[in-house]
């Protein structure tokens, strides 16, 4: 009843003192505005991970070399394993692609995939990114159109052909005066980098890089033809998704990378329900393979994301941590302003009781006023936060994701420690003797 | 009907320095409907005291008190905040008026801790017509310390009659005004009094003291004189006389040549 009378007395009260109440809930602001931002930047950070993850294709298995669960690291180069090879590859085709029926089948599409580091030559002009090895239905798995002429079949793939379908980027750094239909059919050189182990994400290739003859690139690169251009994606965050070349995984380790093994199997399964069988038949599949050794890892998108943000969720719980003592310091602040406020307004209060307020009346004002102060704190922490996460999002590149449950919790956070932080002093006001307080100097 | 107020044998010790001090001793009185009440008597004597436990912003030490028939002594803090708001109206010796609160939101402050809503805009206007009767109505939007001593007390006069108060009681509410002004403020005091609220009000002055009722002079916490008030002064009158008095000097200084 009297509520809407007790609140409006408060706000005035708080703006009577406008610079204190500011330097009041300043702790709360701070604290607040921290861990939003960190949050945001966080978050973002995992949304960037997660959609990476996510655009690799959907309901995919991952086969990699070297077994990542056990001791950690990879263990490779003991010389008995090479890990993965093409011939791991098809062989998770031949087990899994035998149904009378193709729709029977659990694994809809396989393929090797090799990376590694490359300088592309063409036209006079040099590009260097990284040079995807791969097999025909690669563009299938990733749901990637190819926009002019074709990708690679399968008898190029066999014959190593010297191939090479190309992204938008690449198109307009070799390329600058054609657009992508003009480059069909054109020339261009690619050099392998760094010889050693040559593939990028390889790990256990050791073995394999070591019979390159070539020593990187030196010899004079390899032409390939460009057969095929793949639609443009833009960019996710900050990465540029058209800057891809794609060959042959056949050619990729013949004559690019000069290596035996392969960086990854990717095994796209039928649906999001078969998922976890076929990860769990490719494991068995492979081990068998590998005469009971397991090198390899096998695993599905939500490992890889679970492994990839195990850093940004370790670091919201600390996150957490440090929201609590800062809100907790802040309150103190809070608790330490409205006792002084108390004390100083003794002669408000007992005008106040003397003219019929109650106790509670006298309680809730100051309440009301702890929470207001703490709660608008949080508001303007939060709103500081977004806005120096964006700033600095911005000026470092960085991805930025507000998140919303973050927000509310701040606020009522904040809020909660005003009723806590707030109650003892309101307690203090809502017990004093009118009389007394009227006689207080 | 009961009277008003019933004390019987009150008394109050403050017992908070080193040696108690026995403020009222022992006073019985009888306050009925419609009456008005000068409390006189020298600076210590215990008015303010004893006014304080009229008001029930002050327990006695002993003794009861009995208001419009309730015994007051027994009630609770709460009950007491509500009697202190619904049936009284109380003007403080040394105003009390909230700081940086215009004397319109001061004058409405009683009514915020009412027992019932007032809307906003009748508030408003009732306050308006409390500040009217003491004649600021023209300063409702000054802050107390933009208003002078006089009007202050004036204010806090408004505040006290803002809730209709059946009581009102007034602990030297002409202490700091000239004396047309006292006058003035008799005024109003013997209209709320004809028109049916009990005053008790406190003063030095014996001439103040002759617009009330009765008088009661109080000495070392006892009362030592109670008596009615042989053809007291009305305010009008005494007003209309000063005007009088006011035109007949301006006459004079006109009519006199310019030196
Ligand atoms: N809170 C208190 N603690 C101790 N003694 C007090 C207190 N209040 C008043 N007294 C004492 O009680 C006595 C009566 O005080 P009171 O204020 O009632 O006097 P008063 O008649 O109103 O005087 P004045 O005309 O100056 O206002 C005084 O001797 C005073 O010192
Ligand atoms: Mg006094």
């Amino acid at each position: 009843m009297r509520f809407f009378t007790t609140l409006r007395m408060a706000l005035r009260a708080l703006r009577r003192n406008t610079m204190r109440s500011i330097l009041t809930a300043l702790g709360i602001i701070i604290g607040v505005a921290a861990v939003i931002a960190m949050v945001s930047i966080g978050n973002g950070a995992k949304a960037q991970v997660q959609a990476a993850i996510a655009s690799m294709g959907d309901n995919l298995v991952l086969v990699g070399p070297g077994n990542q669960s056990q001791g950690g690291g990879v263990r490779g180069g003991a010389g008995a394993a090479t890990t993965l090879t093409p011939a791991d590859a098809d062989a998770v085709v031949a087990s899994f692609q035998n149904s009378a029926t193709p729709e029977d089948n659990s694994v809809i599409a396989v393929s090797p995939y090799v990376t590694g580091r490359g300088q592309i030559l063409a036209n006079g002009l040099n590009w260097s990114t990284s040079i995807y090895g791969v097999g025909p239905d690669f563009p299938a798995i990733r749901s990637w159109r190819v926009a002019e002429g074709v990708f690679f079949d399968e008898p190029e793939v066999s014959g190593s052909a010297k191939v090479a379908v190309i992204g938008k980027t690449i198109v307009d750094n070799l390329f600058p005066d054609k657009d992508a239909s003009q480059v069909i059919g054109q020339s261009i050189r690619i050099y392998g980098q760094g010889g050693g182990g040559g593939g990028g994400g390889g790990g256990g290739g050791g073995g394999g890089g070591g019979n390159n003859s070539g020593g990187g690139g030196t010899g004079g690169g390899t032409p390939f033809r460009i057969i095929g251009v793949m639609a443009s994606k833009g960019f996710n965050s900050s990465q540029d998704q058209d800057d891809v070349i794609y060959i042959p995984y056949t050619s990729h380790m013949k004559r690019i990378s000069r290596r035996i093994n392969i960086s990854q199997i990717y095994v796209q399964a039928k649906d999001e329900d078969s998922v976890v069988k076929v990860k769990s038949d490719v494991n068995d599949l492979l081990t068998q393979r590998h005469s009971g050794t397991v090198d390899f890892t096998v695993a599905d998108q939500a490992d890889i994301t679970a492994a990839r943000t195990a850093s940004t969720d370790a670091m919201t719980y600390l996150l957490g941590a440090i929201a609590g003592v800062s809100l907790l310091v802040g309150g103190i602040g809070i608790m330490n302003i409205m006792l002084v406020s108390v004390t100083e307004r003794t002669r408000e209060i007992g005008i106040r009781l003397a003219l019929g307020a109650h106790g509670s009346d006298v309680l809730t004002q100051f309440l009301i006023e702890a929470i207001v102060l703490s709660s608008l704190g949080g508001m303007v922490g939060v709103a500081l936060g977004i806005g120096g996460s964006i700033a600095l999002g911005n000026y470092k590149g960085w991805p930025v994701e507000p998140s919303t449950a973050a927000m509310v919790i701040a606020v009522g956070f904040s809020a909660a420690v005003g009723v806590f932080f707030g109650y003892y002093p309101a307690r203090k006001a809502a017990m004093l003797d009118p009389i007394e307080a009227l006689r207080y100097e | 009907m009961p009277p008003v107020v019933k004390i019987e044998e009150l008394h109050k010790i403050y017992d908070s320095g080193e040696i108690p001090v026995h403020a009222v001793r022992g006073v019985s009185l009888e306050i009925h409907h419609k009456e008005f009440l000068a409390l006189m008597g020298a600076s210590g004597s215990g008015k303010s005291t004893l006014m304080n436990m009229l008001g029930c912003l002050d327990r006695p030490t002993r003794g009861r008190y009995l208001l419009d028939g309730v015994d007051v002594s027994r009630l609770e803090k709460d009950e007491l905040a509500d009697i202190r708001n619904q049936k009284l109206g109380f003007v403080f010796q040394g105003f009390n008026l909230l700081a940086r609160t215009t004397a319109l939101e001061n004058v409405e402050l009683p009514r915020l801790y009412g027992q019932t809503r007032m809307p906003a805009k009748k508030m408003r206007e009732r306050a308006m017509h409390c500040l009217d009767i003491v004649g600021l109505s023209n300063r409702a939007d000054h802050m107390p310390n933009q208003l002078s001593g006089g009007q202050q007390q004036r204010v806090a006069i408004a505040r006290a009659l803002m809730n209709e108060p059946q009581l009102l009681l007034a602990d030297e509410p002409t202490g700091n005004l000239d004396s047309k002004t006292s006058i003035e403020v008799m005024g109003v005091f013997q209209k709320l009094n004809e028109q049916g609220i009990t005053i008790v009000m406190v003063t030095h002055e014996l001439d103040v003291a002759h617009y009330c009722k009765r008088n009661l002079i109080l000495r070392d916490g006892v009362i030592v004189r109670d008596e009615a008030v042989p053809n007291r002064s009305i305010a009008e009158v005494e007003l209309a006389k000063l005007k009088e008095a006011e035109t007949a000097a301006k006459l004079l200084a006109v009519g006199s040549p310019a030196h």
